[in-house]
């Protein structure tokens, strides 16, 4: 009885949203030879891209939407993590067993290191200091001229990944798909931990927690390093993806295009981040199609989100969905 | 009492605190002695919150020393006095809005955890620990809450949220807790029940009392304090107090008329 | 030497005075309405593109940025009344979303009226040239927007210090209920401030395209230095605004000049041509980071 209500708000975690859960992680890993099947190749690859976006926006949503801080600077440890991983492969260390937890851990690194700075700061500060640190972030490695500069870091090849090669566009996605899953997965367990549910204190009630004893920054602290980490694995993933690691993974409008992909798909959701990397990549296929100028047309779907359904995509389909159940 | 001096848990020595040009707190000097009911009266705006914010870690006094158990906490932040044993309830209801009262005093019970980590685990579901969810409910059994447990507290009455604010100070098992008008905003019969609480909690933990209820303050203090215009002007026996000629031309005189 | 880096703080005192311009209607709106605006910098290339064309026009520089300011200063109230203050009362979130929209919009909005390459707009031919002053050559257009910049400054400073209208912005950066309370119509007001913002950041724009280029997301890198300003500063706080101005821009100018010559003094000279340009396109944002460190709420926090 006293354990009914200890389930957080947010994480309702049923049985039967771990099954839905796992039909899904089945049905994607389905998806290349399905493509394969209708000859249609080219979006094993596109998709592919759409999971590591997702991956990405997860990690920022894990930041954003469970420790409550709107970081507008996601884009230096997405960056960092595909720099590692170009610069580590010209050095010769192409393992993915080494090369990627490398990626993050820089990534990480790096998110130690701003957040313990712009952790002194709240509100509209803490957005403009992230962001500030990553176009920092952007400015050196495009100065650099050993890294490429404005041209990026090529890679030769994707990375070795035991027996498997990553070469094949189909066993690079579900590599990408494991990585997503397992992220997910941790997320969703720290989620409900001991961790998980001070930082849902954190987000209701900030000044209640440290007079329970919480020394609030350390734990913002903590989550800001996890989604660093995670956003350093996923662009490992995206410089394998697209076997360069470009200075656009670190402009700010990378950082902008995240938190997008968070908002859209809900704020502090486990499958936010997901669905709107999916929604977000999904329209600028289509918008892309029709016209040069897709970006105006997204600045007017974004701005239909914000007034229409500020609680995201996914709620907004979750709600349909629940009418349509209890019907 | 001078010469018990090594029993005080609580010592202010010489407290300032000013807002700009208003001075909130003129150099409060108070002794806070183990095991007592000290209650804090004075007027409205005498300084009392702005007292319990320096005593408590929300604010950092301009001038003086805060001494907590011998030790000096003046500069510490909100949780490291916690953690020391100081804990505080606020005058207008601060509770979890959204998380059920079980939860809430759950969070209260998990911040005491020190051991391997403490709240850095990312892994084991918390909902599954006994321990911390036994507890809250006990605790919120203590404060006269059982059967509430999951109730979102932002849906409580008003005056079991108060109650609920009580469980969660408690939880941190402090060795003293300041509580700011505790029986703010509750009817009489909601008030009793409270009083009878803090009579019962005095017995375990020391008190430091802000009330404007004058019945319940001479009921439950050992001693009494009275700021105005943020400075102290005594401390004293309940019956001193009452009988004190400053206090009464400052602040008994209009209370009691 | 001595001429080299006295050009260069002059450089960075006059970039330093038109992210002023910026910087200044950025922070009261920050200030007053706890609000997040990403879309300032699109009403820095709009008040650019504007004074390219009305200049192109009228073959008029003065009419290009007369124009350039009043035309945006409608375009930020209109903005303002549209889209923003429906905004004012959501969470930071909802903000970055909406603004970063509106970058999205003006971006292709710039794109599909006067396409994509950059647009040319020449200072006035009488102040094409050097002037000297004791023995020091100075371009004169430069010279110009240094009076320009300091009359604003100063205007700026007496409108918000010294007068009824000041004294609201101020109170309401401090005190947003206390304000309300008595009697003055924020909304109005902060359409005012907004539209003022505006005006201020086309005079940038037009003034500084002679010297950057008029192109398509010219507003997003300055935006960001203006955060940089605002943050350095204190947010809400003009003076803080004006100090961090000068800051950020003499010690970006002058870093850019100067360090990788410094460098060469005590690293090897290839060490120092490489570490050189990439120390100086990260100074500001050590900056930041130093004085955020100690001082968390910038150098003239605005709220008590």
């Amino acid at each position: 009885m006293a354990g009914e209500g200890m389930k957080s708000a947010l994480y309702r975690q049923s049985a039967r949203r771990r099954g839905l859960a796992f039909a899904a992680l089945l049905a994607l890993a389905a998806l290349p030879p399905l493509l394969q099947a209708l000859g249609q190749d080219f979006y094993v690859s596109v998709a592919a891209r759409m999971l590591i976006f997702a991956l990405a926006a997860t990690s920022l949503n894990f930041i954003v939407g469970f420790g409550g801080l709107v970081a507008f600077g996601h884009a230096a440890f997405f960056g960092a993590g595909a720099y590692a991983v170009a610069i580590l492969a010209e050095r010769g260390v192409t393992s993915a067993f080494v090369a990627w937890p490398a990626a993050a851990a820089l990534a990480g690194g790096l998110a130690l290191l701003i957040g313990a700075i712009s952790l002194r700061t709240r509100g509209v500060y803490f957005i403009m200091i992230t962001l500030a640190f990553a176009q920092m972030i952007y400015y050196l490695f495009i100065s650099l001229k050993a890294w490429g500069g404005d041209d990026g870091l090529p890679l030769m090849a994707r990375s070795t990944f035991g027996p498997f090669d990553l070469g094949n566009d189909a066993t690079f996605y579900w590599v990408a798909l494991a990585c997503l899953a397992a992220a997910l997965f941790l997320l969703d367990r720290i989620a409900h931990a001991r961790f998980g549910r001070v930082l849902q204190g954190i987000r209701e009630n900030e000044s209640r927690m440290a007079a329970l004893g919480y020394p609030v920054a350390a734990y913002q602290l903590a989550c800001f390093v996890i989604g660093g980490t995670l956003a350093g694995l996923a662009g490992a993933l995206i410089a394998n993806h697209s076997l360069l690691a470009s200075p656009n993974l670190l402009h700010w409008t990378q950082s902008g295009t995240l938190l997008v992909m968070v908002i859209v798909g809900g704020v502090g959701t486990l499958y936010g981040g997901f669905a709107g990397a999916l929604t977000l990549l999904l329209l600028e296929e289509l918008l892309t199609g029709v016209t040069v100028h897709w970006h105006a047309a997204l600045g007017l779907l974004l701005l239909v989100v914000v007034f229409r359904a500020p609680r995201g995509v996914a709620a907004w389909l979750h709600g349909l969905f629940s009418r349509g159940g209890t019907k | 009492m001078n010469g018990e001096k090594s029993a005080d848990l609580l010592e202010v020595a010489g407290v300032s605190r000013h807002f700009g040009g208003v001075h909130a707190l003129s150099e409060v000097s108070l002794a806070v002695a183990e095991g007592e009911v000290h209650a804090l009266i004075g007027p409205n705006g005498a300084g009392k919150t702005t007292l319990i914010h320096q005593l408590s870690g929300a604010q950092t006094p301009d001038a003086g020393t805060i001494r907590f158990a011998g030790e000096d906490v003046t500069r510490l932040p909100m949780h490291a006095r916690v953690a020391r044993g100081i804990a505080r309830s606020w005058q207008v209801t601060n509770v979890f809005g959204r998380l059920t009262a079980l939860d809430n005093v759950a969070l209260a019970v998990q911040g005491r955890q020190r051991d391997w980590g403490g709240s850095f685990r990312f892994w084991a579901p918390v909902d599954k620990e006994r321990a911390i969810v036994d507890e809250a409910a006990a605790w919120l059994a203590e404060v006269g809450l059982a059967g509430r447990e999951s109730t979102v507290a932002g849906s409580l009455a008003h005056g079991e949220q108060r109650q609920l604010e009580l469980a969660l100070a408690l939880a941190t098992k402090p060795r003293l807790l300041l509580l700011d008008e505790p029986m703010a905003g509750m009817g009489p019969e909601e008030s009793e029940r409270v009083v009878e609480l803090i009579e019962h909690l005095g017995r375990k933990v020391t008190l430091l009392l802000v009330e404007h209820d004058m019945d319940a303050v001479f009921r439950l203090a050992d001693r009494i304090s009275v700021l105005v215009g943020g400075r102290l002007i005594c401390t004293d026996l309940p019956d001193a107090v009452r009988a004190h000629p400053e206090v009464r031309k400052a602040y008994l005189g209009d209370a009691d008329a | 030497m001595t001429q080299l880096i006295l050009e260069q703080a002059l450089n960075g005192f006059q970039f330093g005075l038109m992210l002023f311009l910026l910087a200044a209607g950025l922070t009261l709106v920050f200030g007053i309405m706890d609000m997040i605006n990403l879309a300032h910098g699109s009403l820095y290339m709009v008040g650019a593109y504007l004074a390219a064309a009305a200049a192109a026009a009228s073959g008029s520089f003065v009419v290009g940025v007369l124009a350039a300011v009043a035309g945006t200063a409608v375009v930020g109230a209109l903005l303002e009344v549209a889209v923003l203050r429906r905004l004012y009362q959501r969470d930071h979130l909802a903000q970055v979303l909406a603004t970063f929209a509106l970058i999205l919009i003006a971006n292709e909005a710039v794109r599909m009226l006067w396409g994509d390459q950059p647009m040319l707009l020449n200072a006035p031919a009488a102040l094409a040239g050097p002037v000297e002053i004791g023995g020091f050559s100075y371009p004169a257009y430069r010279l110009l927007i240094i009076a320009v910049g300091v009359a604003v400054a100063l205007a700026l400073y007496v409108v918000v210090a010294k007068t009824r209208l000041g004294m609201w912005v101020r109170a309401g950066a401090s005190n947003r209920e206390m304000t309300e309370a008595l009697g003055v119509n924020v909304k109005r007001l902060f359409t005012l401030v907004f539209a003022f913002g505006a005006g201020l950041c086309a005079l940038a724009g037009a003034l500084l395209g002679p010297l950057l280029a008029v192109q398509v997301g010219m507003g997003e890198s300055i935006l960001i230095l203006a955060f940089v300003v605002i943050v350095i500063g204190g947010i809400g706080s003009i003076r803080g605004a004006l100090v961090g101005s000068l800051l950020v821009g003499v010690v970006d100018t002058l870093g850019r000049a100067l360090l990788p010559w410094l460098l060469r003094g005590f690293l090897p000279a290839e060490t120092a041509a490489n570490l050189g340009p990439a120390l100086a396109a990260i100074l500001i944002y050590l900056l930041m980071a130093a004085i955020l460190f100690w001082k968390p709420a910038g150098l003239f926090p605005a709220r008590g």
